[in-house]
């Protein structure tokens, strides 16, 4: 992977915004857990075929500053890692507050090797 | 007034289950929310239990439609992360494939969007045509639909010169048939009735919502991931369709000319097709990070891999073309009017099980 | 009036009306499911039509592993048809889970949560074994006709 540059949570939004004035697409983002702190989280960026990256290396206890009023899209990827990673999306377009993959009867987060339910919160 | 209705789960049109709440004021949709979640297994977790080369089954599982392009990203990732040179037939054999692919699922949408607007013997006549694709990949590879040919370092199976005559031979019957279908698809005055002008996503809004495939390249954007030249796709030659209008006639004229382009691709290939071995024996595991996209029948794909050294992945993560296509369908649906909700729905081509995994 | 429920026990086993429901499955056995429909295999033959009102159907073909979220939608449409009915579960995933029985969001085959008639096993399942499993459904209903 080339093209990858670390990025903390205070600049995230106006990075992204940068990104978005240059022309770029927003791609998607990936998400994984590190340990029992952080995960990893990836912003996917594309422009006439070419690829740039963000990485963020996120706490979890801390909310993460959407990036869905910059680029729209994003709401549906942030809203799934809500869902697999138990973290907090601050200022979602569109908030399904851990459904939008997962039942509401399911408490469980799936992508959390380290045992962080949904009943803890 | 306003009022909710409700579109899906279950509906005649949609072959698989997608709920939206529709906002509809006077039979004009005002807005739209998705909920979805009734295809979602959580197939990315597998790869913590099933090793490196069992998750290729996995991911030719994640869609039955495009299963084969799965299959070859995935293999593409793998063999990017241990560094394997993957022989030059097998370039050219999963660039067949591939396309054979393409060239079923385009004519099964075809079908499926003929039906949106009640045109069924058009949906019959599509399908039909369709099967002698099946037909090919059946003859080559042994199964119908998930045809299991890649491999991690190459593929499974090679064709011999009386099986290229013959697929040679079947494809001008497909040939054939596409183009007799092109007249009721493109120049019908009812099918221009339905679809001129309607859900029209423009080149600026497809760009900024993340449009991607044939939904991107029907609003006059140039952008296909074949166009970075991997299997075999940087020497055949690649052009990518574009329609400049953006409206749903757009992405249908696209997908049209796609598929008569795969025939042409299949056809450049086999042209081509190198002589030597199919694969290589692959040694190691996979360590490290790996960003890899292709295209698929519906757009870019991405996948995300990061191994760890073990025989497991510890992250596998696919972004399908379906799920960058609903923000750009939640802003063509407003305005529309609610019979229309169906064709705008299928013209961005939805595969459900894909966008859930 | 007993000529009448004898006509339509009849037509039932001679013409049923299907209703396909994807439950979670790769697309795999949906494709196929549609092969079955369209002119190559083409279950009309048999009296076959496919339906989208779970009322008008007498058998429920299901394809795919079950979830929390879903099976709350199958067992909906399962209960919307009225009697007597028959249930197709298609493919490995609708039998057991499959590939996808390790999954955290499947909670196992159809059978978890309506009662299945007839099993048709294929990963993906092929339209000729689809076709066999509707026949054997309606083996169902002539059963039924007999025992009056």
């Amino acid at each position: 992977m080339n093209n990858v540059s670390d990025i903390t949570l205070d600049a995230l939004v106006a990075e992204v915004l940068k990104k978005k004035n240059d022309g770029w697409r927003f791609v998607t983002l990936s998400c994984t857990e590190l340990d029992e702190e952080s995960c990893d989280i990836l912003y996917h960026f594309d422009k006439d075929l070419a690829s740039s990256h963000f990485r963020l290396k996120a706490p979890k206890a801390t909310p993460i500053p959407s990036i869905s009023s910059v680029y729209f899209s994003a709401f549906l990827v942030e809203n799934e890692i809500q869902d697999q990673f138990n973290l907090k999306f601050d200022g979602l377009a569109v908030d399904f507050e851990r459904t939008l993959l997962l039942d509401e009867e399911v408490t469980t987060t799936p992508f959390c090797r380290y045992g962080v339910s949904r009943a803890n919160q | 007034m306003k009022t909710i209705v409700p579109f899906g789960p279950q509906h005649p049109v949609l072959p698989e289950p997608i709920h939206l709440n529709l906002e509809v004021e006077n039979e004009i949709v005002t807005g739209a929310i998705p909920a979805i979640g009734y295809v979602h297994r959580g197939l990315e977790k597998l790869c913590e239990i099933r090793d490196f080369n069992q998750m290729i089954q996995v991911c030719e599982r994640v869609c039955g439609i495009c299963s084969a392009i799965h299959a070859q990203c995935y293999c593409q990732c793998i063999e990017e992360m241990m560094g394997v040179e993957v022989p030059d037939r097998a370039r050219y054999l999963r660039t067949i494939w591939g396309e054979l692919h393409r060239m079923h699922s385009h004519l099964l949408w075809l079908g499926l969007f003929a039906d949106s607007f009640g045109f069924e013997s058009l949906f019959m006549q599509c399908w039909k045509i369709r099967e002698k694709v099946m037909d090919i990949m059946e003859a080559t590879t042994g199964n119908r639909v998930v045809i299991s040919v890649n491999i991690v370092g190459g593929v499974r199976r090679n064709l011999d010169p009386e099986q290229i005559r013959w697929v040679l031979s079947e494809l001008k019957f497909v040939e054939e048939g596409v183009k007799s279908v092109e007249a009721a698809l493109l120049e019908d005055y009812t099918v221009k009735r339905r679809l001129k002008g309607k859900g029209v996503l423009t080149k600026e809004d497809a760009l900024l919502l993340g449009a991607a495939g044939p939904t991107l390249r029907g609003s006059n954007v140039a952008q296909d991931m074949r166009q970075l030249g991997y299997a075999a796709y940087g020497e055949i030659g690649f052009e990518p369709v574009v329609e400049p209008d953006g409206d749903s006639y757009s992405r249908n004229k696209v997908r049209f000319r796609e598929t008569l382009q795969s025939i042409e691709l299949v056809r450049r290939a086999i042209d081509k097709l190198p002589e030597g071995d199919i694969s290589v024996k692959v040694k190691g595991r996979p360590e490290g990070e790996v960003y890899h996209r292709v295209e698929q029948p519906r757009g870019e794909c991405v996948y995300y891999l990061r191994g760890n050294g073990s025989k497991n992945l510890e992250r596998l993560r696919i972004r399908t073309p379906t799920f960058a296509n609903i923000p750009p369908l939640l802003t063509m649906l407003p305005g529309s009017e609610l019979a229309d909700v169906p064709v705008l729905i299928l013209s961005i081509d939805p595969c459900v099980s894909c966008t859930e995994r | 009036m007993q000529f009448i429920k004898n006509f339509i026990a009849k037509s039932r086993a001679k013409s049923p009306w299907i209703m396909h429901f994807d439950c979670g499955s790769c697309n795999g056995c949906d494709i196929e499911v549609l092969a079955c429909l369209t002119p190559m295999y083409d279950v009309e033959r048999f009296g076959v039509v496919n339906v989208g009102n779970p009322k008008h159907a007498d058998v429920l073909l299901v394809t795919g592993t079950v979830n929390p979220r879903n099976q709350k939608v199958l067992r909906n449409l399962y209960d919307q048809m009225p009697d007597p009915k028959g249930v197709i579960a298609i493919g490995s995933c609708g039998l057991s889970g499959g590939i996808f029985r390790d999954c955290y969001n499947v909670v196992g085959g159809v059978d978890k949560v309506i009662p299945v008639d007839v099993y048709v096993p294929g990963c993906p399942a092929k339209p000729e074994a689809i076709i066999d499993g509707v026949v054997k459904a309606l083996g169902k209903f002539e059963s039924l006709r007999r025992a009056g």
